[in-house]
């Protein structure tokens, strides 16, 4: 491995980068495109859930809780209703997603110290709205009672995952850490997969392979100026998500850079592999590179849906997914605050990866024609 | 192998599925000469010089280039040679002295050598007013000048140039030629592939290649003694495509060279008449008709028409 030689590629294909404007738009403006598309336009969060209120208790605690739920913002409150068989009719007509049932000792159980029990009923026919629905009233169910300090309130329906990690139920606190991988694997993929397939196409790649330069050597120069645009890219996507759209991060950023470099070094070395094998054809790399990276971070790698909510047969493909380590890296250092010990597995599962795709990347590139 | 040549192959061949590109071709090349490999499009030119030049592995045939083995040290021959291959290979977006500081580190120059080289390279190509241009903005004569200079910046003792010429306009050619002169008579050794049979005549010694096969080889005036046994008239007509048509059918060879045409023929004397009889009983104008020195052009027009 000669110093020069790697310098030398590295070199020209930053100038070949700064002089693209395609490339550059790619590399610096993509990446804000998407954040702030996922940022604003994409969101979990749902308002002004309909819903009906069975209030059998009429009493100043059951009062107090429907209006903790109108003034929420979530919900919004279309009707009192006097029987169950009024919830029916809500429901199967659509008028309402939510019926909520508090029992006539609601504010008696409250009083005395019990639990108290609130009938929850969701349609299920919409499972993401009935999903983020329940979360919210979960969440509703707690602070208010914290408020009325000590009694504890308990819906029927009880999921807490996310209220845990995300008690203000934004779903944009989990959205910027899981985007800043899908953007990181697209770039970096999108980028390096044309880089090889472009000197085939343009007859450099001939000149090339009749010099003594060795695959690694070429290999590695042409990943450093797009590692490069991914570290300044996550940078930019971290900043904007912390101080734009003012994401809570609560582990160490540094962490998250420095695993961050090993997920972009095995995408730069697929998309490279990507190159080699659409020889001579920038569309059918930039195409596979697409495909390969974008679909797999977007939908595989508990992003934006839970890993264990799979069938099984797709859980175990997600083991072949980097972005699947990354993105739980990337939400446990922004959510929960991990270090580096507890991320242990899926920091050596991603060393592992990213080793492996560089040596098939070297052993791939062949400095023959045939 | 001996200190004399610096590439001898044997039996050098290369499939490409059904298709023999090149066919059990045998070469010796002696140092610090200009050898030219001639022949048609499609003929197998730019598959043996790849294969000398590592790039692409012979299905059989042994032998060695610059000293090292063409089966096993392909790498080692391209620390050693310089390669311009057929279409034009450099960064059109880079500039001429990006393009020239991308090769000197490719092939390792060290630094105070690599700025002498980059002088020296500029100027062979005449490029100093330009040498912050766009390479793809060039001239067609110089881009090219410019790829022979990033092609022996390390000043490899052999050259390999597969048609360097094509595309490129006649002037910028016979100066290109001056440039492998001037580099040859520096010591190395310039192995060039061509289609212009004019170019044949700067060459020291030719191989002819046709369908994959070498049909004949040795130097320009060898070539013209050893296979041109029969002469050459040369006929001036008023309709010279009717004329080859009309000498065809009469049983003599013949071929168009621009307005003219030339006979092949085995006396000259007794041939002229009858040809000139024959081209006037048709109702054509003859204007001149004469025994000329045969061109290479018109040995390989012989050597294909034989093969």
């Amino acid at each position: 491995m000669k110093f020069v030689r790697v310098r030398a590629v590295a070199k020209k294909e930053i100038i070949q980068i700064w002089r693209d404007p395609l490339s550059l738009t790619i590399a610096f403006l993509m990446p804000l495109i998407q954040l702030f598309i996922f940022g604003y336009a994409i969101t979990f969060d749902i308002n002004n859930i309909n819903a009906v209120v069975y209030d059998r208790d009429r009493s100043y605690e059951s009062r107090e809780l429907v209006s903790e739920m109108s003034s929420s913002g979530y919900f919004s409150i279309i009707g009192h209703i006097d029987s169950y068989k009024e919830v029916d009719s809500y429901i199967d007509l659509n008028k309402a997603k939510v019926a909520v049932i508090i029992p006539e000792d609601f504010s008696k159980a409250i009083k005395t110290g019990r639990p108290a029990q609130v009938g929850v009923i969701i349609d299920g026919s919409d499972s993401n709205t009935a999903t983020i629905a329940d979360g919210y009233l979960n969440g509703i169910a707690l602070q208010f009672s914290r408020r009325m300090s000590g009694v504890k309130i308990e819906p029927v329906i009880d999921i807490r995952s996310r209220v845990w990690y995300n008690p203000e139920l934004k779903s944009r606190n989990f959205i910027v850490p899981g985007l800043i991988v899908v953007i990181m694997a697209v770039i970096v993929a999108l980028l390096t997969s044309l880089t090889v397939a472009r000197e085939w196409e343009r007859g450099t790649m001939e000149q090339l392979i009749s010099t003594p330069v060795k695959p690694a050597e070429l290999i590695i120069g042409k990943l450093i100026p797009y590692f490069a645009i991914g570290l300044i890219d996550i940078i930019v996507a971290l900043l904007a998500g912390v101080f734009w759209f003012g994401v809570p991060i609560y582990g160490s950023p540094l962490l998250l850079l420095a695993l961050a470099c090993i997920f972009m070094f095995g995408g730069v070395c697929t998309g490279i592999i990507i190159s080699i094998n659409a020889k001579g054809s920038q569309s059918v790399a930039s195409q596979i590179a697409l495909l390969s990276s974008f679909l797999p971070a977007l939908l595989l790698s508990g992003f934006v849906f839970a890993i264990s909510n799979m069938p099984v047969p797709l859980q175990i493909i997600t083991y072949l997914i980097p972005a699947r380590y990354f993105v739980t890296i990337s939400k446990s250092i922004f959510m929960k605050g991990s270090g580096l010990e507890t991320l242990m597995v899926e920091t050596l599962l991603l060393t592992i990866y990213s080793a492996v795709v560089f040596a098939v990347a070297v052993k791939k590139f062949s400095k023959r024609i045939d | 192998m001996n200190n004399e040549h610096a590439v001898v192959v044997e039996g050098l061949t290369r499939r490409f599925g059904d298709f023999v590109a090149v066919d059990n071709i045998s070469l010796d090349i002696r140092k610090g000469e200009v050898f030219g490999f001639l022949g048609p499009n499609g003929a197998g030119k730019s598959t043996t010089i790849k294969m000398l030049c590592g790039l692409l592995l012979p299905s059989e045939g042994k032998g060695v280039v610059g000293g090292f083995d063409i089966m096993r040290q392909s790498e080692e021959i391209k620390k050693h040679i310089g390669y311009m291959s057929q279409k034009f290979s450099l960064y059109e977006d880079l500039t001429v002295e990006e393009n020239i500081d991308f090769f000197s580190g490719i092939y390792s120059v060290p630094a105070p050598k690599a700025r002498e080289r980059k002088e020296w390279v500029i100027n062979m190509a005449g490029l100093g007013e330009r040498r912050k241009a766009i390479t793809g903005t060039l001239p067609g004569g110089f881009k090219q000048r410019l790829a022979l200079g990033c092609a022996i910046i390390h000043e490899p003792p052999m050259l390999f140039l597969d048609e360097p010429t094509s595309g490129v306009d006649p002037i910028s050619r016979r100066n290109f030629w001056k440039l492998i002169y001037d580099i040859s008579h520096g010591g190395t050794t310039v192995f060039v592939t061509t289609h212009y049979m004019d170019e044949a005549d700067y060459c020291d010694r030719l191989a002819l290649i046709y369908r994959g096969k070498l049909i004949a080889e040795g130097s320009p005036n060898e070539l013209k003694r050893d296979y041109m046994k029969r002469s050459v008239l040369e006929i001036e007509v008023d309709r010279p495509v009717e004329a080859l048509d009309v000498l065809e059918k009469g049983g003599v060879e013949a071929a168009i060279f621009g307005s003219l045409v030339h006979a092949t023929v085995e006396s000259s004397d007794t041939a002229a008449v009858n040809i000139g009889n024959l081209l006037g009983q048709s109702g054509m104008v003859v204007t001149k008709i004469g025994k000329i020195e045969p061109s290479l052009e018109d040995v390989f027009v012989t050597l294909i028409e034989t093969a």
